[in-house]
């Protein structure tokens, strides 16, 4: 019993330096003198490419309704993440999904609002417009998801719907490798390019 | 319940011991109607986990519907109780098959008196009960032998029915392996004195009684393992049932108590948990019934687990006894001569080994049997002769070992043919015994004596390779011989020239391997190696020490029940396996049935479950209890015979048992129970 | 056609590191490995002890029983103390006590439970120093546990079943540690985050966005996280998350990375037998559970969300409610069941919103005793326990005492397994019957109706097998669920490690019947029958009561919502 409690402590030790500092600092250190913008967070001018924000200008193209209409932050803090990885625009977060089943009567009725609201926006929204997402702060949204948008990102800007599309496609990227997961645009890059033709 | 009786099995028509009884017969199902209400006392409930839960389960009910009376909740609560007497007239119905037996045993008991020898060698009577060890008792025809022990002196027939069922009497004599008696038979003729070796109590009959009635039936190990097995599957389903108030509960529905001890039952292994018992006592029985009787339900079990079976040449894979095949003349004379004379040598000759020679000569050369004059003097075969023969006056002829006769001939100032050697070597190398016939100084040729296999051994042989069985042909002939029987006969291997050292070397051998190995034996020096082995089965006719050794004693004294034994074994346990795979697959019905109806006012969506469109939420449960409590019923003559066993390969047995009660026992209950809910609604019931 | 492509992928990949991962992993634990000898010999020298040194199984146990128990004391503490622990950018405070039990016990059990979010909890030094020490620890001790298994098969007439400490010392060094690094520069590579500078903020002028983002040593925990079926995540959406898990690429390493070593340990188990063709029906009872599910559970998060639906949108690219663009609805299912069936409960989506059925196939996933290939180790050794109960029943349908690979299965071998099968089917129900009565429990559901429920038989069905996975929306970190899911994980590990380890024991002390025609066949298609049947059976009739209340009845409300 003592020598197990014995070699115990000194494993225990054994495990914390060379399975928790060792391997943590030397894959830090792989990690930014390799792929220095990846280990950081892709972050760019604008953010991070990797993190959703919330679009509230019909002049872009939204992305998922994490932070928006029924989800918005300040009407239900406690449900969504809201396109706020730890805190944005003063209210604070952190990735989570709404966790609404599937015959959530507060699904229902959101996503019914949410469908009112593209609806007003001239817009035919796709099951990704009206979901949430499993992070709480996708940034991407599927080609589809865009193109239907080209009604209200059309009439705000005045870009052609042509335009749009065209724009839409440069910005498409298929699924990894043509089979892993799904094809997606980033939508802070898709907003950053449409604000330069615009 | 009349509906469920069937006829006698045609396999239970064995005698002796095991007396004809039916499946049902009249006597034996009185008195287990009683017992099943009797061995609802819970001390004895108690010893069977699963229907302990269910006996608790049903005085539950019971007291609900004394709460809340209704004719479903009285129902249910009849029907609970009928599962568990349903088990225990099963139970009582394997135990009153040995009973009957054993009352029959017991009227045979001898209460005679006894003719002690004094020291002095006066006798004096006492009562057979007051005989100890050791004891030495005079027997005469007619007198029935007080106790087991040894014959020390004289030699007698002895009837040995009363045990055996085998109405020929048998040959008793003293020293050698046939020196044993049992108590209960009867001398039917000379005199003998008998030394007891067993104590009051503790006779062979004694043993057998309390084997048939099993009064101290042990668990066997596989039956130890299965019930932990039921054990699990019967706690893992307490909280199963008991947590669902809960869950209810937290759905705004409610359970009524009967309905969840329903389902509790319903999930339980009822089936399997109701005959395990009657299953280990049925195979039991199905061994007296052959015969034989087994010391230990574990060393019946042990039986089906063995892989090599010890099988003794003499009287296993050969007829007891050698034939005379051919007759071979030496230059110069012909076999028409040869056969006249070894039949004339062996007119007196009493041994099946005479008689074949003469039955030979006459088949195949037409020569009739001469009747023998007075004068005409037999002279028997000794060891030290070697030779046996006739003296007519001056003409002797006689016919044996081939070196004797030869020292015979010679002696007489006659010579031995050159190619005679040659013709004895080359029966020998054959496997057979070669016999020498001389007339006079003549030698005329040599008589093949031939060993015969058994009928139909090389198949049963054949049906054990199939099983994983190797069989081993122990035999003392010379390894030429016994190469030549093995491979006639069909088994794996054989040892020749075996000694009792040698068996046990052989023994341990495959048991250090892994090998669970079974022999059969008769003398004294085969109780070591009987004891070895993890079935050893003594024939009776053999001497105290092999039987004490020996875990089986075979009444018959028929070496070749080994086999029968094995299948028995086998039997037992795919019993087990298969009714408990019914048991388990039976389940899912029972869910079917119950689950829908359990929510059927709360969640009426569930309805969509009710795949058998069971009439009502109550006609449901009940059909379900009902199905659960006849099945017991259904399977006990099952339970009782036993599956139905065919030599073949695991994978070949296993299909189909899991065909049988495994996807038979999901789709079975789903008719069943449809069909007992339709009955409920014809009765108006529900 | 993409999920087509992914699933080949998969198989084949899989089918590789199943030959030589299985392959490599015997060699390393017969110590014929030794790459990492100038570390792994100082440890030894450092605990006093020696692969020569065997011990039986009870000391095994012992040490086994201690070591986890330091464990936890020593994530508790960290936890406790990070306030005051260095590399602890965002100064978060101490962790409650409650909470740290609670994930202490969860990451000590290879559970990975999370009642916390951790980028507003965890410090680095937790994260690093107590949450993927444990993620590196438990994995090791849950294969070895299984190594002790199969050593029970594979020696004869055996005291001594290996020694505890050389076992999970190789395990980390040679297994372990060397694929978790490989791919945790794959995962930073794809983008994953690996730092620690602390947040960063950034602006967004185009649409006035602020935003503070958490940062960490995220890639390479998510290697470990995912190799040594653990499911714990640096941030609370897990795998959801684009800084876990950036791409279609790393979603599929991810799933491949929690099946390689459950999957793999069955060929390692059929050499160590002597019978790669034992191994293979192993495999076989998995893969071919764990396909069905696949199709099943995908086919059900293909289709449309049933409010969702109700709202006016009918969907082709299936319930998107609470997943990522990225991954799409199949690679989404398939992660989910991968992850439950595996017990890492990493989640790359919201469990929560999948659909009834979606969600049945995960909670099922899980019921069925987390054998599917189930966790690193826990996944075999609790599969052997489901092929000793049905080795035991077909072989006595076949009329001889029933052995598997030669052992004899007797009384003593059916009580350890039935007590290993039993644990956590009890623990689940009777903590989820204790939820759903008292208030406490009741508190926790978000969501109403057969979904709330779902959520408390879910929390309570992932802790009790060690999963780790949620269903989002109950509310855990309460004292009642604290308490109670740390009892009811560590009951589901050492309440089934225990009797394994006592199996283990068990056999290696038995000699070995040879094989014949008699024996029954532990390396066909009828033998992986039945222990599938086992499974199903043992499984689906213990919860099927408690399955018909949550998901089936949610699945039958056609045109209800709660």
């Amino acid at each position: 019993m003592l020598v197990h409690l014995r070699r115990s402590l000194v494993m225990a030790v054994i495990c914390l330096v060379l399975f928790g500092f060792v391997y943590a600092f030397a894959g830090t250190g792989i990690a930014q003198l390799f792929f220095k913008n990846q280990a950081d967070g892709s972050i760019t001018a604008n953010g991070s490419t990797l993190i959703g924000q919330n679009w509230t200008s019909p002049k872009f193209f939204h992305g998922r309704p994490d932070d928006f209409g029924p989800y918005a932050a300040n009407a239900k803090q406690d449900v969504s993440g809201g396109d706020n990885p730890l805190e944005a625009n003063g209210f604070s977060g952190e990735s989570s999904a709404t966790n609404l089943g599937p015959r959530s009567k507060t699904l229902e009725t959101d996503t019914k609002e949410l469908v009112k609201f593209w609806h007003s926006m001239g817009v035919n929204p796709t099951p990704d417009l009206v979901t949430t997402s499993g992070s709480g702060y996708d940034p991407d949204i599927s080609p589809q998801d865009a193109y239907v948008q080209i009604p209200m990102v059309s009439k705000a800007t005045g870009l052609s719907p042509k335009v749009l599309r065209t724009l839409i496609k440069s910005q498409s990227h298929s699924a990894q490798w043509g089979f892993l997961g799904a094809s997606y645009v980033d939508v802070l890059q898709l907003n950053e390019a449409l604000a330069k033709l615009s | 319940m009349s509906t469920v009786l069937t006829p006698p099995s045609p396999d239970a028509s064995a005698h002796g011991v095991a007396q004809s009884r039916g499946l049902f017969d009249r006597e034996i199902l009185g008195q287990a109607l009683k017992d099943s209400f009797r061995k609802l006392d819970p001390r004895w409930q108690v010893r069977n986990p699963v229907m302990f839960v269910v006996l608790v389960g049903s005085i539950i009910t019971l007291i609900e519907s004394f709460a809340h009376p209704s004719t479903f909740t009285w129902s249910i609560t009849v029907w609970l109780f009928l599962t568990v007497i349903f088990a225990n007239f099963a139970e009582a119905m394997a135990e009153g098959r040995g009973k009957a037996q054993a009352d029959t045993l017991r009227k045979m008991r001898s209460e005679t008196e006894a003719r002690r020898l004094r020291a002095d060698g006066t006798e004096e009577l006492v009562a057979a009960a007051l005989l100890q060890k050791g004891d030495l008792v005079v027997c005469e025809a007619n007198d029935v032998i007080p106790s087991d022990g040894e014959i020390i002196e004289g030699i007698a027939s002895v009837d040995e029915s009363a045990i055996t069922g085998e109405s020929a009497p048998v040959i008793r004599e003293s020293g050698g392996d046939r020196s044993a008696v049992t108590g209960g038979t009867k001398v039917l003729s000379d005199r003998i004195v008998v030394r007891i070796t067993a104590e009051r109590g503790h006779t062979f009959i004694d043993r057998m009684i309390s084997l048939v009635e099993g009064a101290n039936r042990q668990k066997t190990p596989n039956e130890i393992a299965l019930t932990i097995l039921l054990a699990v599957l019967t706690v893992v389903f307490i909280p199963v049932v008991v947590t669902l108030e809960p869950f209810a509960g937290f759905s705004g529905a409610t359970v009524s108590v009967v309905v969840l001890v329903a389902l509790l039952v319903c999930l339980i292994p009822t089936t399997i948990g109701a005959l395990l018992s009657a299953i280990g006592i049925a195979g039991m029985d199905r061994l007296v019934q052959r015969n034989v009787l087994a010391m230990s339900g574990r060393a019946v079990e042990a039986a089906g687990d063995v892989q090599t079976l010890l099988l003794d040449k003499t009287g296993t894979i050969t007829l007891g006894n050698r034939m005379a095949a051919n007759f071979f003349p030496v230059q110069g004379h012909s076999e028409q001569e040869v056969a006249d004379v070894a039949q004339l040598a062996s007119l007196a000759d009493e041994t099946p080994e005479g008689r074949s020679v003469v039955v030979l000569a006459k088949e195949n050369f037409g020569i009739r049997e001469r009747e023998l004059d007075p004068s005409h003097v037999f002279v028997p075969f000794t060891a030290t002769t070697r030779m046996s023969g006739l003296d007519m006056g001056t003409r002797s002829i006689r016919k044996g070992a081939s070196e004797s006769v030869k020292t015979w001939v010679t002696n007489q100032g006659g010579s031995v043919p050159s190619d005679l050697d040659e013709i004895v070597e080359k029966i020998s190398r054959a496997g057979s015994t070669p016999l020498t016939v001389a007339d006079g100084s003549t030698i005329l040729g040599v008589i093949e004596l031939k060993d015969v296999v058994k009928q139909g051994i090389k198949v049963k042989f054949d049906e054990m390779r199939k099983m994983g069985i190797r069989t081993v042909m122990i035999t003392g002939d010379n390894p030429l011989t016994a190469a030549a029987i093995a491979q006639e006969a069909g088994v794996d291997d054989f040892l020749a020239e075996a000694t009792p050292e040698a068996k046990m070397a052989l023994i341990k051998k495959e048991q250090e391997g892994g090998k669970l190995v079974a022999m059969t034996g008769d003398g004294t020096n085969d109780a070591p190696a009987l004891a070895q082995a993890d079935v050893g089965v003594a024939m009776n006719t053999g001497t105290t020490a092999a039987k004490e050794a020996g875990n089986m004693v075979d009444l018959d004294s028929n070496p070749t029940k080994l086999i029968d034994i094995v299948e028995i074994g086998k039997q037992l346990l795919i019993t087990r396996g298969s009714l408990t795979t019914f048991s388990i697959a039976n389940d899912i019905a029972k869910y079917f049935a119950i689950i829908p109806a359990l929510f059927a006012v709360s969640y009426p969506q569930l309805k969509a479950l009710n795949i058998m469109h069971l009439h009502s939420p109550q006609s449901a449960v009940l059909s379900a209890v009902i199905f659960n409590a006849l099945v017991i019923i259904a399977l006990i003559p099952l339970a009782l015979r036993g599956v139905r066993f065919r030599a073949a390969n695991s994978a070949a047995i296993l299909r189909r048992n899991v065909w049988i009660y495994g996807v038979g026992g999901v789709i079975i209950p789903f008719a069943f129970i449809k069909l007992i809910d339709l009955i409920l609604v014809q009765l108006h019931a529900y | 056609m993409g999920f087509f492509f992914t699933l080949v992928a998969l198989v084949v990949l899989l089918g590789v590191t199943w030959r030589y991962l299985g392959s490599y992993m015997e060699a390393v634990f017969d110590g014929r490995v030794h790459w990492l000898g100038f570390v792994e010999r100082p440890i030894y020298r450092a605990l006093h002890t020696s692969p020569e040194q065997e011990q039986t199984w009870k000391r095994y146990a012992g040490a086994m029983i201690v070591f986890s128990a330091v464990s936890l004391v020593f994530t508790y503490v960290i936890l406790r103390i990070q306030g005051s622990l260095p590399l602890n950018p965002q100064h978060l405070g101490g962790v409650g006590s409650g909470l740290s039990f609670n994930t202490a016990s969860s990451f000590v059990t290879n559970t990975n439970w999370q009642n916390y979010g951790g980028e507003t909890t965890m410090s680095y030094f937790s994260q690093i120093g107590s949450l993927t020490v444990q993620q590196f620890v438990t994995p090791a001790v849950g294969i070895a546990v299984a190594i002790v298994v199969v050593r029970g098969f594979s020696r004869r007439n055996s005291p001594t079943i290996g020694n505890f400490w050389v076992d999970i010392t190789r395990c980390m060094l040679y297994i372990l540690l060397p694929i978790a690094f490989l791919f945790g520069i794959i995962f930073v590579a794809q983008g994953a985050v690996q730092t620690l500078a602390g947040t960063v903020s950034v602006n967004d002028a185009l649409n006035g966005v602020r935003q503070t983002i958490p940062r960490g040593p995220i890639g390479f925990m998510e290697a470990i996280k995912q190799l040594g079926t653990n499911g714990g995540g640096f941030l609370d959406a897990n795998s959801a998350t684009t800084f876990e898990n950036p791409t279609g690429l790393t979603n599929f390493l991810s799933i491949y990375l929690l099946l390689s070593i459950p999957v793999a340990l069955t060929y390692t188990f059929g050499k160590m037998v002597g019978s790669v063709r034992h191994g293979l029906a192993l495999l076989s009872v998995m893969v071919i559970l764990f396909g069905v599910w696949v199709g099943f559970t995908s086919y059900a998060e293909h289709q449309n969300n049933p409010a969702v639906a109700a709202a006016g949108i009918h969907s082709t690219v299936g319930n998107t409610e609470g997943k990522e663009v990225r991954f799409g609805d199949t690679s989404t299912a398939l992660f989910g069941v991968a992850s439950t069936q595996t017990s890492t409960g990493s989640a790359d989506a919201s469990y929560d919103s999948f659909t009834p059925m979606g969600g049945f196939g995960l909670l099922t996933g899980m019921m069925i005793g987390e054998v599917t290939p189930g966790g690193t180790g826990s996944g075999l050794y609790t599969l052997l326990i489901y092929a000793i109960i049905a080795v035991f029943i077909g072989g006595l349908m076949i009329g001889r005492t029933p052995e598997y690979l030669g052992k004899k299965i007797q009384a003593r071998e059916v009580k350890l397994a039935g007590l290993g099968a039993l644990v956590m089917p009890i623990a689940v129900l009777i903590f989820t019957g204790i939820a759903v009565s008292i208030a406490a429990g009741k508190a926790g559901p978000l969501n109403h109706g057969p979904h709330g429920f779902s959520e408390i038989l879910y929390a309570l069905t992932s802790q009790g097998n060690n999963n780790g996975s949620a269903f989002g929306g109950l509310t855990g970190n309460t004292p009642f669920y604290n308490v109670v899911g740390a009892i009811d994980m560590l009951l589901g590990r050492f309440g089934i490690m225990i009797p394994v380890l006592a199996l283990g024991g068990a056999l290696a002390e038995k000699n070995v019947v040879p094989e014949s025609l008699g024996t029954f066949r532990t390396d066909n298609g009828m033998f992986v029958g039945l222990t599938i049947g086992v499974i199903l059976i043992i499984g689906g009739l213990t919860f099927f009561p408690a399955i018909s209340l949550g998901p089936i009845v949610e699945q039958l409300s056609h045109g209800r919502f709660f």
